[in-house]
């Protein structure tokens, strides 16, 4: 993708092939009863929050243990607007957005000057303390108790009021997320996130500001884990504040690493199998947690860049001039 | 036209002095060098100039303005560009992606831009896909165009950093031991280069330890040892200085071999 002139069959490994894809386990679920059509719900929402994710431990390279939080705030956004005040669930959604984007700049500010572990840390912090947040403020979160009657996703008066028919907007919403996440990272703007993740120093040099540029990945995965979470608090009607707990934390990393971190794709197939594979395995019973584990570190072993980089076993065209170059290096 | 002007930079470590008021000036298109002996000072000397760090005192022009104490990026963004004596490529991106991302300084657009992706992003887009084939011409890398900039051998890991650097239409290139861990083909291939950026009217200013290099290259040196500078002239005048000799051969030698 990083050379200008995309050829066809880039095109097809990185767009046809994939979007395909999508809709093919979208189709599968349709068909499917009610508990596969959540599961693969949560996965294009999870999908929503690593594509987010990717942005900032990706592309960027800095680790973020408090992206829950973003999601938090999303989901009690539109929970809140939507049930307490009748809000329109999109109207809520775009809020809630941009109440994320706003206060992720503004924590984000102070907290990003931070390197490392530090950083990490001080994310994590964030995450629990929104956690904290959300059961202690019981006037407006009800606590443990969370918040239902959230109604489902809709415009006006159309409602979708069958799981499938949110499905299938969780799932063009997921390809919309992933749309825009490749148009940001073909950009300036991208190349400046990856020069971040490739030399800090190096990226001085080139006159790129680290500590903005830093920020705005920030905030952009802030705002794809504030849909991610409205999206949820829709789709299941219930939020609660062990929804958007540190669970949810290891749960998107495990996606990232396990799909591949700073790729396009490898964010939606680590939500998929991390969603998918404990109830493929239920069949196991007391061994299911082992087989996980087993199934999670071997794929961490024989696929070390994730899933999607398991693509470069298909054969891929070369031009003359890559082949004469691998020669002479 | 002084292109870059140092005045008396004094740089303090606790007791230690790395740079004890080194002053000099550097016109525009000229290609100049600092060498010293190792430990003598030239990479705090970089540091300072780059805006990589503060002097203790003294100041730095570029361009007639005072750029000492601004943040580096500022500091590249003014055109003074520099590479670093460890190469700091983007090692996962390919060497095509490492020099579109040179271009950061001279192009524009931020998130919206690209999102909307209206014309002039997409002229700017396919000029800075045009120049970087320029690039890849100019520095002989297009036949790895397509490589991650890792697997590169060393010699020419050094030529893609300068084409990056070049990416960014620098006024004045600082170059901290382009040669340093080069052979003598590979260094032979970087000195082509950066005679040939300097012919096109970028001043060049280089760090060096290889003598050789300096001599056939440079049109001004400046020796610094000690933190002091010893001594500032042609490659004619300092072959025959006699603190220079001293300085790295000791007095026995003559700086020819």
């Amino acid at each position: 993708m990083t050379s200008p002139n995309i050829t066809s069959t880039d095109s097809m490994r990185h767009v046809v092939i994939p979007v395909a894809a999508v809709l093919a386990v979208l189709g599968i679920a349709l068909s499917s009863s009610g508990y596969v059509v959540t599961l693969i719900g949560f996965a294009a929402i999870y999908g929503v929050f690593c594509t987010g994710l990717n942005f900032f431990m990706g592309y960027t390279g800095q680790a973020s243990f408090g992206q829950n939080a973003f999601a938090a705030l999303g989901g009690y956004g539109s929970a809140i607007l939507t049930a307490n005040y009748y809000w329109d669930p999109v109207l809520a959604l775009l809020v809630s957005m941009v109440l994320s984007g706003v206060i992720a700049a503004a924590v984000g500010y102070p907290t990003l000057r931070l390197r490392g572990h530090y950083l990490a840390m001080a994310t994590f912090a964030l995450g629990l303390i929104t956690y904290e947040i959300s059961i202690e403020w019981n006037s407006l979160t009800q606590g443990y108790m969370g918040l239902s009657g959230i109604p489902p996703l809709g415009i006006g008066k159309y409602e979708l009021v069958s799981e499938k028919h949110q499905l299938v907007v969780l799932t063009l919403v997921m390809l919309v997320g992933v749309w825009v996440s490749v148009r940001l990272r073909d950009s300036r703007f991208g190349r400046a996130l990856r020069a971040i993740a490739g030399s800090e120093a190096a990226a001085n040099a080139l006159g790129i500001n680290v500590a903005r540029y830093k920020l705005a990945a920030f905030v952009v995965a802030a705002v794809y884990a504030s849909v991610a979470g409205s999206l949820f608090a829709h789709f299941v009607g219930f939020i609660s504040p062990e929804v958007f707990g540190a669970s949810m934390v290891i749960l998107s990393f495990t996606m990232l690493y396990l799909g591949g971190v700073g790729t396009t794709w490898g964010p939606i197939i680590g939500a998929l199998i991390v969603s998918l594979l404990p109830e493929v395995l239920r069949g196991l019973k007391e061994m299911q947690d082992v087989v996980y584990s087993v199934v999670l570190i071997a794929i961490l072993i024989f696929a070390p860049r994730g899933l999607s980089g398991l693509s470069v076993l298909f054969p891929r065209k070369q031009t003359g001039q890559t082949k004469q170059a691998e020669k002479n290096a | 036209m002084t292109v870059l002007s140092v005045k008396d930079v004094t740089v303090r470590f606790g007791g230690l002095v790395a740079n004890d008021a080194i002053s000099f000036d550097v016109s525009e298109g000229m290609l100049a060098a600092v060498i010293g002996p190792n430990g003598a000072g030239k990479t705090t000397l970089f540091n300072v100039i780059s805006g990589a760090m503060a002097p203790t005192s003294g100041t730095v022009r570029f361009n007639g303005e005072v750029i000492t104490g601004l943040p580096q990026y500022e500091v590249s963004q003014k055109g003074l560009v520099r590479t670093y004596q460890l190469v700091q490529l983007f090692k996962d991106l390919s060497v095509r992606a490492n020099i579109m991302t040179g271009f950061h300084r001279v192009t524009k657009g931020g998130v919206l831009a690209a999102l909307l992706r209206p014309r002039w992003f997409k002229e700017q887009e396919a000029r800075i896909a045009a120049r970087t084939e320029e690039l890849l011409d100019f520095v002989g890398l297009r036949a790895v165009a397509d490589m991650e900039a890792d697997k590169l051998p060393y010699g020419q890991q050094r030529l893609l950093e300068v084409a990056r650097a070049l990416a960014a239409e620098p006024r004045l290139l600082l170059l901290d031991e382009p040669a340093a861990g080069l052979n003598m083909q590979e260094t032979a291939a970087l000195a082509d280069v950066i005679q040939r950026v300097n012919s096109q009217g970028v001043a060049v200013v280089l760090v060096e330890h290889d003598m050789q290099l300096v001599m056939q290259i440079a049109q001004k040196i400046v020796v610094i040892d000690f933190g002091r500078k010893i001594a500032e002239g042609d490659p004619a005048q300092i072959k025959a200085h006699p603190e220079v000799i001293a300085a790295y051969l000791g007095g026995t030698e003559g700086l020819d071999d």
